[in-house]
């Protein structure tokens, strides 16, 4: 049964559980946020059922094929080319009558459709009892209802799908009948009465008391009064627990890494290799990437769960709402919230977020802003220097710290906004919608697997991936000494009055210059250059590297100025190639980048000039 | 005959029919996309710890819009509640 692939398109309004459909039928990961726009681009996958073989195409989510968004048009130039063999439709049962709006829409375009109403658990949940052989004979196509959540769902696709594509071409036949010379409001009226009147009798509330669960939830979490505070207590929370389960396991991680450093040690010697390549090898490339992943491995294993937890149950909308007040009084868009949401994860990730926001001018902002808030490869380097400097080792104290110091970059991510809308991208703000989905039950197995391959490892290799290079490019920088002063010293030496200006000194300067490729690699960049000649035990031995840096002149105020200037400086290369994709203007990148890198510089000069008057 | 008014008029709980948008262009579209047609019951749930957005049932969903956007919603007060 060799034959060529079938093309099946997969449409839906966003937010219905389209894309863990796709992947329950390909098996292709793909990640899936609980928030409407997240599929910006078209995904492929392939998948086989026992009749045929099956490609896949996961159109943008939509709530219509006839408004002019980027995503409506990818999805209706898609469905009018007229490659695909057959559409599946995804519904959410809880929502039925508005996606029929698009189902009939598409219907319009071709008769060959499967309709698959998803979250049919859900809608039990809420007390809905659906009728779907009713909807089928009034439609006149076949439609099945799954939860794509349970394994089962696949295998009922795939059969549907099977007997749609063997059987007679379906001829439906409930598409409202229009003159032709009806204008769109009388098209648009005329779906959505035919969409209502379709759930007559469809669809039956049982109970009427669960529907209102939503409700007394987002009552709570939006309220006037406890809507901020709870936003903050539930961030300072997800930072606690990352933070209290980090220690112990960064601790173990040093051990681990540190024994393994003696064996290769000796391995080396027991080889004869000559001392430069030991240097390089071991000193080099093995000691910076034990220290990134010592250091950046454990609160991220424990903080991407964490998150995707709150993004599976719903809660990230709620964010965008309680937050849009001070972003529309910035004259931005409300779903710019959304984005620096993701920023936390990645700021690369953020940016490409911003394509959720339609206008032009409030993308730019939201793009430009992003880097603004602290991704998660720079929360290492913050939380060790609040632990070293400010918490006294209290978990709970670095954890408000941290807390403290992301609302800050909100802010000043909102000021930055502020300052651009009134100067460079000015203009009202335009109008948006932004969905708030039901709450749903999160799919604990999916969010373990999706935030430790899909996040941590990707992170965490980006992350390794420089290090070790960046690690032997270091060892050579700090051991070729031409006239017996090593490369890195002069370049410190040089960047010193500069760094001495701002608070810090030539050598975090040059730390953060370094680690341009990603941002994790300041601190053994720091640590590398630091230490010099002297040997250190373990990776990621906290009190060794507190005694050196106090060694090395740092201050209080020295630590703040890193802090700050952690917080605002010019984005990774990642995120610098992306705003670069994204935007397609080299101007607009370097403004991306000279921003924050401005708001910093100024943050800590500020800092040091009053620790200065203050001494 | 029922009064006039904005959506954004609506205080949490009170719930109305949607009789026209003043609303021109791709914005228009999308609202009456999501199912703010004449004739559709909306329900205002609740607003933003900021006062704007507030949050509206309408079509079996739940939408927040600004006040500038549902001021230009108009409905009639009163009718079954979504």
């Amino acid at each position: 049964m060799r034959e060529e692939p079938i093309l099946i398109a997969l449409a839906g309004n966003p937010n219905v559980g389209k894309s863990t459909v796709f992947n329950r039928l390909t098996g292709l990961r793909q990640h899936t946020g609980n928030w409407a726009g997240k599929t910006v681009s078209l995904a492929v996958g392939s998948c086989e059922s026992q009749r045929h073989r099956y490609t896949l195409t996961d159109l943008p989510g939509t709530y219509s094929l006839l408004a002019h968004s980027a995503e409506e048009e990818a999805a209706r130039d898609f469905l009018n080319a007229g490659q695909a063999e057959a559409v599946i439709v995804v519904c959410d049962a809880s929502c039925l009558a508005r996606n029929l709006n698009l189902l009939l829409q598409i219907l319009a375009l071709t008769p060959r459709v499967l309709l698959c109403v998803n979250l049919m658990d859900e809608a039990a949940r809420h007390g809905l009892r659906l009728d779907l052989p009713l909807l089928s004979k009034r439609l006149g196509i076949p439609v099945i209802g799954v939860s794509a959540r349970e394994k089962s769902s696949r295998e009922t696709i795939l059969q549907a799908l099977d007997a749609l594509i063997d059987g007679p071409l379906p001829r439906p036949r409930c598409l409202p009948q229009l003159p032709p010379e009806a204008d769109e409001d009388a098209v648009t009226a005329a779906l959505l009465h035919r969409a209502a009147a379709l759930c007559e009798g469809v669809v039956w509330q049982s109970d009427l008391g669960k529907p209102r669960r939503d409700e007394a939830i987002d009552r709570l979490l939006t309220s006037r009064w406890l809507g901020y505070p709870l936003m903050l207590l539930l961030l300072a929370l997800i930072l606690y627990l990352s933070v209290l389960g980090a220690n112990p396991l960064s601790d173990a991680l040093s051990a681990l890494f540190g024994w393994v450093e003696l064996r290769l040690n000796a391995l080396v010697a027991a080889l004869g290799l000559p001392d430069f390549w030991r240097g390089l090898l071991i000193d080099g490339a093995w000691r910076v990437l034990a220290w990134v992943v010592a250091v950046m491995l454990p609160p991220m294993a424990i903080f991407f769960p964490l998150f995707t937890l709150l993004e599976d149950l719903g809660y990230l909308p709620r964010v965008a709402y309680n937050l849009d007040r001070p972003f529309q009084r910035c004259h931005a868009c409300g779903k710019q919230a959304l984005t620096l949401c993701m920023g936390f994860g990645c700021n690369a990730v953020g940016v490409t977020g911003c394509r959720i926001i339609d206008s032009k001018r409030e993308r730019m902002l939201a793009m430009l802003t992003n880097s603004l808030v602290p991704c998660n490869g720079r929360f290492p380097l913050l939380l060790t220097l609040l632990g070293l400097f400010f918490a006294g080792g209290s978990a709970l104290r670095a954890a408000l710290g941290l807390t403290g110091l992301l609302v800050f970059s909100v802010v000043m991510s909102l000021a930055a906004t502020r300052l651009l809308s009134a100067t460079l991208l000015r203009g009202q703000p335009s109008s948006f919608v932004l969905e708030l989905p039901p709450y749903r039950r999160p799919q604990l197995g999916q969010i373990l697997l999706r935030s430790v391959l899909d996040r941590t490892l990707f992170v965490l290799g980006r992350a390794a991936a420089v290090a070790a290079p960046a690690g032997m490019l270091l060892w050579l920088l700090a051991n070729l000494s031409p006239g017996g002063v090593s490369l890195i010293s002069r370049c410190a030496a040089a960047l010193d009055p500069i760094g001495r200006f701002f608070g810090m000194d030539g050598v975090i300067l040059l730390a953060f210059l370094l680690a341009l490729p990603a941002n994790e690699t300041v601190l053994p960049v720091l640590l590398m250059v630091y230490a010099g000649g002297t040997v250190l035990t373990a990776p990621g031995d906290l009190q060794q590297f507190h005694a050196l840096l106090l060694q090395q002149g740092w201050t209080a105020t020295t630590a703040l100025c890193v802090l700050v200037f952690c917080l605002f400086h010019w984005p990774c290369s990642t995120t610098l190639l992306t705003i670069r994709r994204e935007s397609g203007s080299l101007r607009w990148t370097l403004l991306a980048a000279l921003l924050p890198t401005g708001m910093g510089l100024a943050l800590c000069a500020l800092i040091a000039a009053l620790s200065r008057l203050l001494a | 005959m029922n009064k006039i008014l904005a959506l954004s008029a609506l205080r949490p709980g009170e719930s109305g029919r949607v009789h026209h948008l003043l609303h021109r262009g791709p914005m228009r579209r999308r609202l009456r996309d999501l199912g703010f047609i004449e004739g559709t019951p909306v329900r205002c749930l609740g607003r933003s710890p900021g006062g704007d957005p507030a949050a509206y049932a309408v079509f079996g969903a739940v939408l927040a819009l600004r006040d500038t956007d549902s001021g230009q919603i108009l409905i009639t007060k009163g009718g079954d509640t979504p």
